[in-house]
């Protein structure tokens, strides 16, 4: 028990919602900074640390576009989280069984990899 | 500072400003054509004034290569009248639209948008945007035609509006003005108009900005100035902790910035008291909960056990036929649909009325859900929750509402389409659930907006009045999208933004010097940076973006008098010398956003003069007036253009079809012969 909890406090405000609208696979980001670049708001500042992927200064100013997503040339590198409350609210049903699934929930259905129309 | 922000800056562990600050540079950069706001609008301004062979500068507060309300896509192309399918001819569209709307929309601008749609999207085609079904992925569908390949949506038969592929069209628009050597400087928030002498009324000679990432000091002085910045949003509904910048439909770099400069600057506006119940952090995903408005258009509702929402036509007749959902009723010439402007729903919705879809005028009304479908909840005939379901549709009108239209309309490409299908949402399969929210909810066919509180009000079509040049009454300074009176929605900034370029190249031919008062710019350079103290106030730029915001839900809501406005715009003005002198600023980010706080109070003080000259309640304009309670008295069925000059508003009357008496011609086509330049290819 004891080795699992970090033992260490901080003062800090209170975190700014929504809390995390961009997050980063730090594996796959090349810290190439396009989503810096493209993004309207400036959510997204280049990090200091050379190689690192941006930090995500202003969540709370994210218009959840989507576009530096979709503008990164490394697929997967970027995942955009709507605030929860939409989240816990988008559910579908499936026609022939009856079952509810919700954007979020723990255990998903299969990932549906049918691309945009093209 | 006893703050935590204070306590770690003096202890030095704050991390520095990633870009560097320079407060004190000033930048002049001369230009034949300067487009403010390198939107949907600016980057066709832009791209062709270049052809025509002026030197041009965009000035963007975003990245131009993906900013503005359509920046992060497009899958419908509205108005289109002369592609090879339509039935249709401009006129009889422009006609049709000015009578949907009331008269309150400009005509000049709406006759371009239906003249030129075609050929504008056609160019955007030309630059790599794909407009037809090359893959013949939806051969044999109903809305394809098999030669041209091209795709339609909403009314099939009369085929006036093009589904398109258009989630890359910014960046396709970037690379174009690009290769024509289009000078673009992005970030920087554009603050206040040249003009000769410094005075306002008098001729425009470019524009002044700041950087929002550096803090430089822009000034650009040009032969001919282009308004392509948008309308405003964050007015009346600012709350950024639910939603983020979200909280908004639009893009929330509108703040109005191009409607202040324009009113410090002597422009004449129209239409700006103009407002609608809406916005707040509360609504859905847009796009992303059961709906069948917009993308969604067609797409059947069901209740909990399967039975289906019936659809009616514009006698509230019912439909049995999927398919006449996108046909006019037998004895209809055609239907218009929504998109064309995002007003008159909900202006429509404020005055009692039911009706869900646009435009509610009767005459060219489309086809929506049974209007009364609230009361039938009540009563039991429906069982919530209800469901998008599109598994019941044939698969290529599925394909075409999800795989295609979500599949490349901004905001949903990644957030709707590539998330649900990730979390394993598949429309051959799924029905997508429609909100649990109040029964007036379901008025509204577009369900992800929700109920949005009774205080909240949303912007409407006001912008600057311009003639059959799309020039304003300032020379050298014309409009293009939704910065002009009714403008707005992506193929009518396009096209707008097309014609304009053409204008103002023109115009700077012929104009020689560019005199600029030196006073004008140490003027502004004080008041923009006046804001920088070192032992900063209390507030900063939410806080007082909120305060506004409560001004104006108060003051300025759905019933206003004289007395509420009076008062309201005086707070606006006290705020300007209190709360806004002690705002607080740690980078250049945040100086913008005090500086949109100043734009916001200038838009809502402009927006309480308009309201104020308007002596009648009026549901085309969404309020109502308690001195004047007659709703639409006929005298007022005229536009409201409102300047300020010498620090006094003035205010007259206009004919709702100015742009079709003197000292215009009496047609539209005759009009658009008279004034457009002609087309140069490049």
């Amino acid at each position: 028990m004891k080795s699992e909890i970090e033992h260490k406090a901080y003062m800090v405000p209170n975190p700014v919602t929504p809390n995390e609208a961009i997050q980063f696979d730090e594996e796959r980001c090349t810290a190439c900074n396009i989503c810096v670049h493209v993004c309207r708001t400036d959510v997204l500042m280049p990090s200091p640390e050379k190689g690192k992927p941006p930090i995500l200064l202003y969540p709370d100013e994210c218009w959840y576009c989507g576009v530096c997503v979709e503008d990164c040339p490394e697929p997967g590198s970027i995942a955009m989280i709507h605030p929860m409350h939409q989240t816990v609210v988008v559910n579908w049903k499936r026609k022939d069984t009856g079952k509810t699934y919700r954007l979020g929930m723990k255990n998903p259905p299969e990932p549906n990899d049918t691309p945009p129309a093209r | 500072m006893n703050s935590w922000l204070g306590l770690v800056k003096s202890a030095s562990g704050l991390p520095s400003w990633p870009y560097p600050v320079r407060y004190d540079t000033l930048r002049v950069i001369e230009s034949d054509v300067l487009v403010l706001g390198g939107g949907i609008a600016g980057s066709h301004a832009a791209i062709n004034a270049a052809r025509m062979g002026a030197k041009v500068v965009v000035t963007d507060k975003g990245p131009t290569v993906r900013s503005g309300s359509g920046g992060a896509g497009v899958d419908h192309w509205q108005l289109a009248c002369t592609n090879p399918c339509s039935r249709l001819s401009p006129d009889e569209v422009a006609h049709a639209v000015h009578e949907s709307l009331s008269g309150y929309d400009c005509g000049a601008l709406r006759y371009i948008h239906c003249t030129e749609s075609w050929d504008t999207l056609l160019d955007c085609e030309n630059m790599g945007v794909q407009i037809r079904d090359l893959n013949d992925e939806f051969v044999g569908a109903d809305f394809r035609d098999s030669k041209t390949k091209l795709m339609f949506a909403y009314d099939y038969v009369n085929r006036h509006t093009i589904r398109v592929h258009g989630h890359n069209m910014k960046r396709r628009l970037y690379k174009e003005m690009k290769r024509l050597g289009v000078k673009i400087h992005d970030r920087v928030m554009m603050t206040r108009l040249l003009t000769e002498h410094g005075k306002p009324g008098n001729r425009v000679l470019g524009a002044m900005g700041v950087n929002t990432r550096t803090g430089e000091f822009y000034v650009f002085k040009a032969k001919a100035t282009v308004m392509a910045m948008a309308r405003v949003e964050r007015l009346w509904s600012f709350v950024s902790e639910l939603s983020g910048a979200a909280s908004n439909f639009m893009d929330p770099n509108n703040c109005g910035d191009g409607l202040a400069m324009g009113w410090h600057a002597g422009a004449e506006f129209a239409m700006t008291e103009q407002s609608q119940p809406g916005g707040g952090p509360y609504q859905y995903i847009p796009y992303g909960v059961g709906n069948s408005d917009n993308s969604w258009h067609g797409t059947p509702i069901v209740d909990a056990r399967g039975k289906e929402v019936p659809w009616v036509n514009r006698d509230n007749l019912e439909i049995s036929d999927v398919q006449n959902r996108f046909r006019p009723a037998d004895d209809q010439l055609f239907t218009l649909c929504n998109g064309i402007t995002s007003r008159g729903r909900k202006t429509y919705m404020d005055k009692g009325g039911t009706p869900s879809g646009f435009p509610a005028h009767y005459k060219y009304a489309w086809n929506v859900l049974v209007p009364d479908l609230p009361e039938r909840i009540k009563k039991g005939e429906f069982t919530l929750p209800l469901y998008s379901d599109l598994t019941s549709l044939p698969y290529q009108e599925r394909r075409a509402i999800f795989g295609l239209m979500v599949g490349n309309e901004g905001k949903t490409r990644i957030p709707v389409y590539e998330t649900y299908t990730k979390a394993g949402f598949d429309p051959e399969k799924d029905m997508l659930q429609v909100p649990l929210m109040p029964l007036q909810g379901y008025t509204n066919m577009n369900m992800w907006a929700g109920v949005p509180p009774p205080y909240l009000r949303a912007f409407g079509g006001g912008g600057l009045l311009v003639d059959w040049r799309l020039a304003t009454n300032l020379p050298g300074l014309y409009a293009a999208g939704s910065s002009v009176f009714g403008g707005g929605a992506h193929a009518s900034a396009a096209s707008s933004g097309r014609y304009v370029g053409r204008q103002a190249a023109a115009h700077a031919v012929n104009v020689q010097t560019i005199n600029v008062e030196s006073s004008q710019v140490d003027n502004e350079r004080k008041r923009v940076f006046g804001r920088l103290r070192r032992n900063g106030g209390y507030i900063g730029w939410k806080e007082l973006n909120i305060g506004i915001a409560r001004v104006m839900q108060d003051y300025c809501g759905a019933l206003r008098n004289e007395e509420s406005l009076k008062i309201g715009g005086e707070i606006l003005e006290q705020i300007k010398e209190s709360e806004l002198q002690q705002a607080f600023v740690n980078n250049p980010h945040e100086l913008a956003h005090i500086l949109e706080c100043e734009s916001l109070i200038t838009v809502g003080h402009m927006v309480m003069e308009a309201s104020l000259a308007r002596k009648a309640s009026s549901t085309h304009m969404g309020y109502s007036r308690s001195d004047y309670p007659d709703i639409d008295p006929p005298e007022w069925d005229k536009l409201v253009a409102v300047q300020r000059l010498n620090e006094t508003t003035r205010a007259r009357r206009i004919p709702l079809n100015y742009h079709l008496q003197e000292p215009y011609a009496s047609t539209y086509e005759e009009n658009y012969k008279r004034y457009a330049v002609k087309h140069k290819v490049s």
